[in-house]
């Protein structure tokens, strides 16, 4: 089984990605300021909702029984797709998943596709076969166009291309389209990408789409989006090709009362996004004479296999703990080579690939808790980390040095003599890096705290000894 | 219907398929047969319905859709004629595409109301669509369109740059669940919903209108 | 009353000072300190990277050590939050029905310093002098574990001479993180960067915290800054008198 999840399994580990990212001014300013203003947005538009967490709850509540019952309801959903016209195809991998699409692709002697944003086809390198496959797939986000355009990656799930500024972007958009006079108002970007795409969309027949829900009641599909062009991929193309990972499956039609409700005010900070599609199989009134869905593993069953971290799966790819996340501010999505970044990134990559890659992931964050808060399903994020990280050094993966540290530091807190006796080492041996009462380097592993924090030396008497003492002399 | 699979695949796909539910029935420990009482004992303690009488509930919806810039003109059903023809004179506009199932009552003298085209760029150059809608969300001032045959297709309500929608108070409902509720009716048929026109905030998260879908939404409301 | 003291390992070790101020305002109020030797860890810094199985032993020392006190004051939110999070699930991993008995039986007993002294002391004044201007950092473990809302805040109020200076962004992170600050230097000393620019912004002499884990790693860069500015634990505030701080 190829199990891909974008390049992941290649990229740098987190803390030297992490690095390059950090020493980058201007991605720091544009991470914080996107950051800044969504998480504004979201604050203002939950407030406003008194029963946030009530739906929160229930969210958590429907996915979690979606995923217990997951056979079920994908057999439910792919029953009722097919009653309605639509054909339900399987892939346990990202290499079965792209040769059944550039085979559909094919079969209709297409050259060019459509595509709407799909972190899916990302996660499967889907552009990629397609290419090789000498079609041309057009990406109508406008974000995904800057990044298509760009030869870049996405860096968030929601606002892809957060890291790039309005000049980048009329430099990309100037050269790629040839627009030599191009302003650089977001107006007249806007306008560029618009006139740009919609000669595409009343032209190419294909068109190769995500989605956010799959109802199993109806077989319907469900995509949330605010610029227009997935309502172009979806109703105008002759032929429409909807990959959905297995986990986007909720049960019934009325499901979608909580997650339009979450989803919205989380990921974009709107009370409702501009525009939902919802439909079921191929319809008589217009719309695409054939329509696919491409049920998607790649190793989605591998983290419904752990029942401690299962809970990733019920992720709705909203995006607000990225925008919360303080490690995430920092860098923004390409420190995690994966297209999931975040902290959703760093509990999905590596369980999507079995805990082979992606390894520095969980620790990847400094457990603050703020992701938690804001996840409108109630993804226990901080608890999933810790609990990956158990499974890393249990399966092996941890650096030996760590191991060793770590195991010496449980023997020595194992009893107090022991605690004692090393506390007692510890001063003797931070002798030599104590300097008019500060140190300021320190060996090996601790090197990197001393490379930007001083450190205050082990007092000469720890508080259990100044305890016994005081017990041992008399008090007046 | 079109199938794209030839009958010597059948098995591989079968097996395929196979692999995916007996995976997932391993990691979940065996398949359930019955789950609805699971479903049903699942807590839904957020509102389901509001608390706001009909007009109250108008004055929301009217509130939501100028926060989104929409201009909203009020009338009695017996004006919807003579609104839409001062809309057009304001607006410069000779005429609209409808929907063929449209009331013809609604349409005023003197303007050409022609039927929608399946000539995608017949509908890209034309001066707009004239609609009315399935139901509405007043919370979040969405207007649902349903596409059935004889209604507004999606590519009419979507082509053109300008969209003026008609929407009767009793249409209104307050509540997202209580729209989901409605949608139920016509749960299998294609539906859009609008909340505003549309917009991306990908550019600096400085968020720019009318990107794909019609840039200028205006809606009668009916009193 | 009679408290027991959990001192934790690195105040032990690191900040003894913290714990001869906690035991200074405790008898200062009345209450005598108890303080177990057995006791060591409670296996925080294992468990949160990964190393669940080395943990389980200092749990079970945890548990045998305080087994009888009925109060056990903690002057540390992150370990608390070790205790009341992950404690209850470390104890059903172990499938022995004692130590889940245990765990139940503790949770009740134990009390970050701030929520003892407020919630169940029921005292916010301690009689406490510090002519200082004060910045508090909340710390992720008080407000998103503990939720200690302004227990802290109160108490600090109440010390005669003290200004409270607000801390802009004071919900966010630090960076320690435990051995993320060392596994993450990088990322770690950034976001230490962003809280030290919002506590240089406040003017504030000192930059107080209910954790040491936190402050120490602030205090790491307003030492290596040459700022000027220092890092003290709550409770060296609070039995700060007249008679000069506690140390």
């Amino acid at each position: 089984m190829s199990i891909r999840v974008g390049e992941a399994a290649s990229a740098p580990d987190f803390p030297v990605a992490a690095k390059k990212l950090v020493s980058n001014a201007q991605i720091r300013q544009n991470v914080r300021r996107a950051t800044d203003v969504i998480r504004n947005k979201r604050a203002r538009v939950v407030a406003e909702v008194d029963d946030w967490e009530q739906l929160r709850d229930a969210g958590h509540e429907i996915k979690e029984h979606v995923l217990r019952h997951l056979d079920f309801y994908l057999q439910q959903f792919e029953a009722a797709c097919t009653r309605a016209g639509g054909v339900v195809h399987w892939a346990s991998d990202a290499d079965e998943a792209n040769r059944i699409i550039v085979d559909l692709v094919r079969a209709h002697e297409a050259t060019e596709v459509i595509k709407v944003k799909t972190m899916t086809s990302d996660e499967i390198s889907l552009n990629r076969a397609l290419q090789a496959a000498g079609v041309t797939p057009y990406e109508t986000d406008l974000a995904d166009l800057i990044v298509q355009l760009g030869d870049d990656q996405p860096s968030h799930i929601v606002v892809p291309a957060l890291h790039r500024n309005r000049m980048e972007i009329r430099r990309i958009f100037s050269e790629k389209m040839n627009l030599p006079d191009l302003g650089y108002r977001p107006e007249d970007l806007t306008e560029a990408a618009r006139a740009y795409l919609r000669e595409k969309f009343l032209r190419v027949p294909v068109a190769i789409s995500g989605a956010n829900f799959a109802i199993a009641e109806t077989g319907a599909v469900c995509v949330v989006e605010s610029e227009g062009n997935a309502r172009m991929c979806l109703s105008l193309p002759r032929v429409l090709i909807t990959l959905v990972g297995i986990e986007k499956i909720i049960p019934k039609f009325r499901d979608l009362e909580v997650f339009l409700q979450l989803l919205p005010r989380s990921a974009t900070g709107e009370r409702m996004n501009p525009y939902n599609s919802i439909w079921t199989g191929v319809s008589p009134a217009g719309g695409p004479r054939e329509f696919h869905v491409v049920l998607l593993d790649n190793g989605r069953t591998n983290v419904l296999a752990d029942d401690v971290s299962r809970e990733t799966l019920d992720c709705i790819r909203c995006g607000a703990c990225l925008n919360a996340c303080p490690v995430y501010r920092q860098t923004g999505g390409h420190a995690y080579g994966s297209v999931y970044a975040g902290p959703i990134g760093a509990i999905l990559t590596p369980q999507l690939q079995a805990m082979q890659h992606s390894q520095t992931l969980p620790y990847a964050s400094s457990l603050c808790g703020a992701c938690y808060e804001v996840c409108p399903v109630k993804i226990n994020i901080p608890e999933i980390l810790i609990h990956l990280r158990g499974r890393i050094v249990e399966e092996n993966h941890a650096p030996l040095v760590e191991k060793l540290a770590m195991k010496a530091a449980a023997f020595a807190l194992e009893s107090p003599e022991r605690l004692s006796l090393a506390q007692k080492f510890a001063r003797i041996a931070q002798f030599p890096f104590t300097h008019d009462g500060v140190i300021r380097h320190l060996p090996g592993m601790l090197a990197g705290w001393t490379s930007v924090r001083d450190l205050a030396p082990i007092p000469k008497q720890s508080f259990r000894q100044w305890w016994a003492q005081r017990q041992r002399e008399p008090r007046l | 219907m079109v199938g794209a699979t030839p009958e010597r695949a059948a098995p591989l796909i079968m097996s395929v398929k196979q692999d995916i539910i007996d995976r997932i029935r391993n990691a979940t420990g065996g398949s359930s047969i019955t789950n609805e009482t699971e479903y049903e004992s699942i807590n839904r303690h957020y509102r389901q319905v509001g608390v706001l009488d009909p007009a109250a509930r108008v004055e929301l919806f009217a509130d939501r859709l100028a926060d989104y810039g929409s201009p909203v003109y009020r009338c009695a059903e017996s004006e919807i004629a003579p609104t839409v023809a001062g809309i057009l004179t304001e607006r410069a506009k000779t005429g609209l595409l409808v929907p063929r199932d449209l009331p013809r009552v609604w349409l005023p003298e003197g303007f050409y109301f022609f039927r929608e085209s399946p000539d995608y760029h017949e509908l890209d150059s034309s001066e707009g669509v004239l609609t009315d809608c399935a139901l509405a969300i007043a919370s979040t001032g969405t207007i649902v369109l349903r596409h059935a045959p004889g209604e507004a297709s999606r590519a009419l309500s979507l082509i053109p740059d300008y969209h003026l929608c008609i929407v009767f108070p009793a249409q209104i409902v307050e509540t997202v669940p209580e729209g989901i509720r409605q949608m139920s009716a016509f749960a299998t048929l294609p539906i859009t919903t609008i909340s505003g026109p549309s917009a991306t905030s990908d550019i600096e998260m400085t968020r720019i209108k009318g990107v794909h879908g019609p840039r200028t939404l205006e809606v009668i409301l009916v009193t | 009353m009679h408290i027991s003291l959990f001192i934790t390992c690195y105040n032990d070790t690191l900040f003894p000072q913290t714990g001869r101020a906690v035991v200074a305002v405790l008898e200062r109020l009345g209450h005598t300190v108890e303080f177990r030797q057995g006791q060591t860890c409670c296996g925080q810094m294992h468990y949160n990277t990964g190393y669940q199985a080395e943990a389980m032993p200092l749990m079970r020392r945890f548990l045998e050590v305080f087994r009888d006190d009925e109060t056990i004051c903690i002057p540390s939110s992150s370990c608390v939050a070790m205790i009341r999070d992950h404690y209850p699930k470390m104890a059903a991993v172990s499938g022995d029905p004692a130590v889940t008995r245990a765990v139940e039986k503790l949770l009740p007993r134990i009390f970050e310093f701030s929520e003892l002294l407020v919630d169940k002391l029921g005292v916010t004044d301690v009689g406490a002098f510090f002519p200082h201007s004060v910045t508090l950092h909340p710390s992720c473990h008080s407000l998103r574990s503990l939720h200690l809302g302004d227990k802290p805040e109160r108490l600090l109020k109440q010390v005669r001479g003290l200004t409270l200076i607000d801390l802009p962004e004071a919900d966010e992170c630090c960076g320690f993180g435990g051995t993320f600050a060392i596994k993450n230097v990088e990322v770690s000393a950034a976001m230490l960067s962003d809280k030290l620019r919002c506590v240089l912004g406040t003017r504030a002499e000192i930059c107080t915290a209910a954790d040491n884990s936190c402050l120490m790693h602030i205090a790491g860069a307003l030492s290596r800054q040459r700022t000027g500015i220092r890092c003290l634990h709550l409770a060296e505030i609070l039995a700060s008198t007249e008679a000069g701080e506690v140390s």
